[in-house]
């Protein structure tokens, strides 16, 4: 019966409790689109970096990574490919060889990161091939074609038929320069990785700076599920333990490739938890205020509840029950709210491109499809709840300090 | 055996530092089945003694006993279940939990008694019936008159079968048809279920319903009168 008198209690002023259901309701909605969007915004980040850059996992000498000179290969890579093929958790594997290099054209220079792979399995790691602005994605038939970004075409001043030249460092130290012919020309959300990435056929590339064509200084791994990664990174330490613990290969996740991206990820779920903490602090001073109005509009009907014989340890379940009636019905409606907006805006995307250039040039998209985890939901729904209830015991307390003989000829 | 015995009752309210004796050395002890008013002016002290003689207060000195029971031997938890199984309450107003229909009104007492539910429906049945409210079970305090009111007040105190029911200017905000039909509703749960009644009062209508009327002026007793009526 005090669920239902606590229930009833919150329909007595319906003005006052509708102020605070759609106060509950708006502040959830503003925390849970705030976190749908920037973690849409950097789950994307993510998504982009491994389908378009990194991959999920990438294999180097661990000499490479500190000098970047191409003599640090990879050993007996390509048996290392074919022995990771072989993983069910693998998509696509692709050898690379990845060498500085100057490009250039008629019009202008720039440096870039020049790398040499072998199409059809580059196609099965990477998602540059979808997109494409202009031309073709390199084909084995094609003699020396180059993809690059748009970012560099523009900078260079080149497009899909033009020439391409390159300069760089062959495997006897003296500088060589090859010419590409332009083929396609791609863009991502990443205009820092449009402007310094291109793409070429490994046999080519290895030709050019005289390694045999099994060369590579670059694995890159796609897996079918990302949750996978960190296990296929252990798999793999053990699959190759004896190159590892010889320091010849290096196996890393694309969290340790790209750090940022992975801080970005965790300071943004740190930021949506500490938005929906301020909302909720503010939201628990509406809260009190609403019960103290309450509860000192009663204090003769306390009074009389405590002469009839209702304990204190009941008037104060009857209070905790309303107000958290109050912040679960908020709460509901603004989760109800939420993940219609939530869902509308995960399917058709929220427009930033009028900051678009802004965006790219941070490495992210001007459509923003917004992504929240249940767990938010399910936090937002308990920390409100929690929240709610440390609100109520303050005034409850002030109920519970009234003595019966004279709340019960109290003027309210 | 008197139900109730007060035993040389003080009360000294230390309001704004200044002494107030609200009771100066009562003496009263009530039988079972009493239809007693306590009267007197206002200030001479009725509504704390019944605050004491209710358990809502204690004395300042002197004992209060119901039946073998000191008031004043009781933590202040056991006191209020003490009132909740042993006392039972007629206010003059804000008597009734607004968002409970007379029916829940009547039952939320045995509710707090935690008796069987079966029990309780009965006996909602039964009171709600004999104060006249049957038809009206499932109105709200809102949807009743005063006098309704009044009566599932009654109902209410008479559920949680007490010793004695206190009433404290039952009358005070009713016309005059109501508080008669009151009156004579109390006077007959009297008779019917032999429940003591103890009311404070000016009204001379709830004055000349009484068997005995104790008069107090000052904090004292300054008469005890009894009727046969």
């Amino acid at each position: 019966m005090l669920a239902a008198i606590a229930w009833r209690n919150l329909w007595r002023n319906k003005l006052r409790s509708s102020v605070i259901f759609a106060s509950i309701t708006i502040g959830i909605i503003g925390a849970v689109i705030t976190d749908g969007f920037m973690a849409g915004m950097t789950d994307q980040r993510a998504d982009a970096a491994i389908a378009n850059e990194v991959s999920n996992i990438q294999i180097h000498n661990p000499e490479y990574l500190l000098n970047q000179e191409i003599k640090y290969t990879i050993p007996d890579a390509e048996g290392m490919v074919t022995k990771i093929r072989g993983l069910s958790e693998v998509k696509g594997v692709s050898l690379r060889l990845k060498i500085n290099a100057m490009a250039a054209s008629a019009n202008a220079g720039a440096g870039i990161n020049l790398y040499g792979v072998q199409p059809d399995a580059e196609r099965k790691v990477s998602n540059l091939h979808n997109l494409l602005v202009s031309g073709v994605y390199l084909k084995n038939d094609q003699r020396f074609p180059a993809v690059i970004g748009q970012k560099l075409a523009k900078k260079l001043n080149i497009g899909v038929g033009d020439k391409l030249i390159v300069t760089l460092t062959d495997t006897t130290g003296t500088i060589t320069s090859g010419a590409y012919n332009v083929v396609g020309i791609y863009k991502t959300a990443n205009d820092i990785f449009d402007e310094s990435h291109v793409f070429v056929k490994r046999s080519d590339l290895s030709k050019l700076v005289g390694f045999p064509d099994t060369t590579g200084d670059e694995i890159a791994i796609l897996l079918t599920n990302n949750e996978q990664t960190q296990q296929v990174v252990d798999k793999l330490n053990k699959l190759f333990a004896p190159m590892v613990k010889q320091k010849a290969i290096l196996i890393q996740s694309w969290e340790q490739i790209q750090p940022l991206i992975k801080s970005m990820i965790d300071m943004m779920d740190y930021f949506s938890y500490l938005f929906l903490l301020i909302i909720l602090a503010a939201l628990a001073f509406a809260i009190i205020n609403t019960m103290l109005m309450s509860v000192m509009e009663r204090t003769r009907e306390f009074g009389m509840l405590m002469a009839l014989g209702m304990n204190r340890r009941k008037i104060f379940t009857m209070i905790l029950t309303e107000t958290i009636f109050l912040s679960i019905i908020g709460a509901l409606l603004g989760l109800g709210i939420s993940i219609l907006i939530v869902n509308y805006y995960a399917t058709h995307g929220f427009d930033l491109s009028s900051v678009a250039r802004g965006m790219n040039y941070l490495g992210y998209s001007a459509q923003i499809f917004f992504r929240v985890n249940s767990q938010f939901y399910i936090m937002s729904m308990v920390l409100v709840v929690i929240i709610a209830m440390l609100s109520g015991i303050s005034p409850a307390m002030k109920a519970l300090k009234l003595q019966p003989a004279t709340a019960i000829r109290e003027n309210n | 055996m008197s139900i109730i015995k007060a035993e040389g009752i003080y009360k000294t309210y230390n309001e704004t530092h200044v002494p107030v004796n609200a009771l100066n050395g009562v003496d009263l002890q009530i039988e079972q089945g009493e239809f007693t008013a306590i009267v007197g002016p206002s200030g001479s002290g009725k509504t704390t003694l019944l605050n004491i003689i209710g358990g809502l207060d204690l004395p300042s000195k002197g004992n209060i006993f119901i039946e073998q029971t000191n008031l004043k031997d009781l933590s202040s938890k056991q006191l209020i279940d003490f009132r909740l199984h042993h006392i039972g309450f007629v206010f003059q107003a804000y008597n009734l939990i607004p968002v409970l229909t007379a029916k829940e009104n009547t039952e939320f007492i045995m509710v707090l008694q935690k008796r069987p539910k079966k029990e309780r429906e009965e006996k909602v049945k039964e009171l709600l019936e004999a104060v006249g409210i049957g038809d009206k079970a499932n109105h709200r305090p809102g949807q009743l008159s005063g006098g309704q009111q009044q009566r599932v007040a009654v109902a209410r105190a008479l559920a949680s079968q007490p010793k004695y029911i206190i009433a404290d200017e039952p009358t005070a905000n009713l016309d005059s048809k109501s508080t008669h039909e009151l009156l004579d509703l109390m006077a007959d749960m009297n008779k019917k279920y032999q429940t003591t009644f103890i009311f404070a009062t000016h009204d001379q209508r709830v004055m000349d319903k009484a068997r005995r009327i104790v008069t107090l002026d000052d904090g004292k007793i300054t008469s005890d009168e009894t009727f046969d009526r």
